[in-house]
């Protein structure tokens, strides 16, 4: 039998929230390749009108938890769990922010056709939001053995921005037509490293809920 | 700077009432200049526990005490210690605040006498730093031949701590010394704490884990006689490794 019937309660709530801001931001870097690919630019502008709602979410989970460890002090696994949600949410506005970026750099890049040559955006793209995905769930099912999996993930993104940079400067080597749109792809390939980056601390973070540890290291 | 000194220390330490199995295999270092605090559910023998450490226990008739504590290497249960002086050594303070009905001073000066200190001046020197060492002193110092029963309930309990702490023991044993006051009186009382460990050895129970949290260096959880987990407090109150102490402490008992 429990006694924490409320406390229960709100703890769910605190995961229907997270995986709503989770939901969220996996669509927006969705929605910016296909507004990439479709040329769709109301799409584009939609999410970066979307980034408002992510923002919002993240203060009112951020509310949450400070409320719930300010009535339920809680301690151990439910401590762990508060606060390691406290640091995600900010990776994930982080991601919010970054796709929104994207968007914008859509948006600049407008009407020109070279971001087909760059040929690894593309996969990058959903490496990075598989790895959001994943990362999030790994998190909310407190599922250590996916997140050491996903952090591993991040390797491949790195690897696949290091093409994209191949990509450019080949790009650059044959005309010099294009320098601006060459930089603003390269800036998209970057905010699809961060995102990759971010993905790894929601990881870390769900090592924390788990086992009180971050990369192996107990921090209290 | 981190390095713990064993001060007491507990083997195989086993006691019954009766029939009643109260401890069982108790193995335990409490140490010296720290902070201990035991938890657990009521009847999970952490009080009973804390008065085997200055044989509070033997004067309960059918009980029955097996194993070791050792003070400062020394059995505290060998036969040809006197408890009288082991009290002195190990004070205790309780949960109701209990002033002897007289005056503050003699109070304080109550121990002191019945260790053989009759000089008067000896007698106000300690009276006094024994009630600034209980952080009691500016508030009575003008009235120390007044009752101690007008004093407030935080008061009585610092008073109580004075008392203690005038016949210079070394270790401070602690049942519950703030369940029956206010949320400043305790605040009081737990900063004195963090003071008094500079120079003692301090072990308590509580029922307030927020409190064991705060105050405690080291925090022991106890289940029906037995110590289920003792780590640092941080450790324990973030990650505990056993799942029994992660129930009780996250309220999932009951």
């Amino acid at each position: 039998m429990t006694t924490r019937v409320n406390y229960e309660h709100e703890l769910n709530l605190l995961n229907d929230d997270i995986k709503e801001m989770g939901r969220l931001v996996e669509n927006s870097i969705e929605q910016c390749f296909i507004a990439f690919e479709d040329q769709d630019f109301e799409k584009a502008e939609d999410i970066i009108k979307g980034d408002r709602t992510i923002n919002d979410l993240e203060r009112s989970i951020e509310a949450r938890c400070l409320s719930l460890i300010l009535r339920q002090q809680p301690v151990a696994g439910d401590l762990r769990v508060v606060s390691s949600a406290l640091k995600v949410v900010t990776d994930l506005e982080r991601i919010g922010d970054h796709a929104s970026d994207i968007a914008e750099l859509i948006l600049r890049i407008k009407g020109e056709h070279v971001y087909h040559v760059v040929r690894h955006i593309p996969s990058m793209a959903t490496a990075a939001r598989e790895m959001v995905r994943c990362s999030i769930e790994a998190f909310i099912k407190q599922d250590l053995s996916t997140a050491k999996e996903i952090e591993k993930q991040d390797d491949v993104v790195d690897e696949l921005f290091g093409k994209v940079k191949v990509d450019v400067v080949d790009l650059l080597k044959q005309s010099t037509e294009h320098i601006d749109q060459c930089i603003d792809l390269l800036m998209i390939a970057k905010y699809l490293e961060r995102i990759g980056d971010h993905a790894v601390n929601v990881c870390e973070w769900t090592e924390f809920a788990k086992t009180g540890a971050l990369k192996n290291v107990r921090i209290l | 700077m981190n390095t713990n000194t064993i001060k007491i220390s507990t083997s195989q330490l086993n006691l019954y009432y009766g029939t009643n199995h109260a401890l069982k295999d108790v193995n335990m270092e409490l140490y010296t200049n720290k902070i201990t605090a035991f938890i657990g559910p009521s009847g999970c023998g952490k009080s009973t526990y804390l008065k085997t450490l200055n044989r509070m226990n033997d004067l309960i008739p059918g009980v029955k005490i097996e194993g070791e504590v050792l003070l400062d290497g020394e059995n505290i249960y060998d036969s040809r210690v006197d408890t009288t002086l082991l009290r002195k050594k190990i004070g205790m303070v309780f949960q109701q605040p209990n002033p002897f009905p007289m005056s503050i001073y003699d109070n304080v000066a109550y121990g002191p006498r019945i260790h053989g200190i009759k000089n008067k001046s000896e007698l106000d020197d300690i009276v006094e730093k024994s009630l600034k060492g209980a952080a009691l002193w500016e508030e009575v110092s003008g009235r120390l031949k007044k009752s101690a029963l007008g004093l407030s309930g935080g008061q009585q309990q610092r008073l109580c701590i004075a008392r203690a702490l005038a016949v210079e023991p070394e270790v401070l044993l602690m049942d519950e010394p703030t369940s029956a006051l206010d949320p400043i009186s305790t605040l009081k009382i737990e900063d004195l704490m963090d003071e008094l460990k500079e120079k003692y050895t301090v072990a308590i129970v509580t029922h307030n884990m927020q409190q064991a949290t705060r105050i405690a260096d080291h925090t022991a959880f106890f289940l029906v006689g037995e110590v289920v987990e003792y780590a640092p407090t941080t450790e324990l109150f973030t990650a505990p490794k056993d799942s029994r102490t992660e129930d009780y402490i996250t309220g999932r008992f009951g």
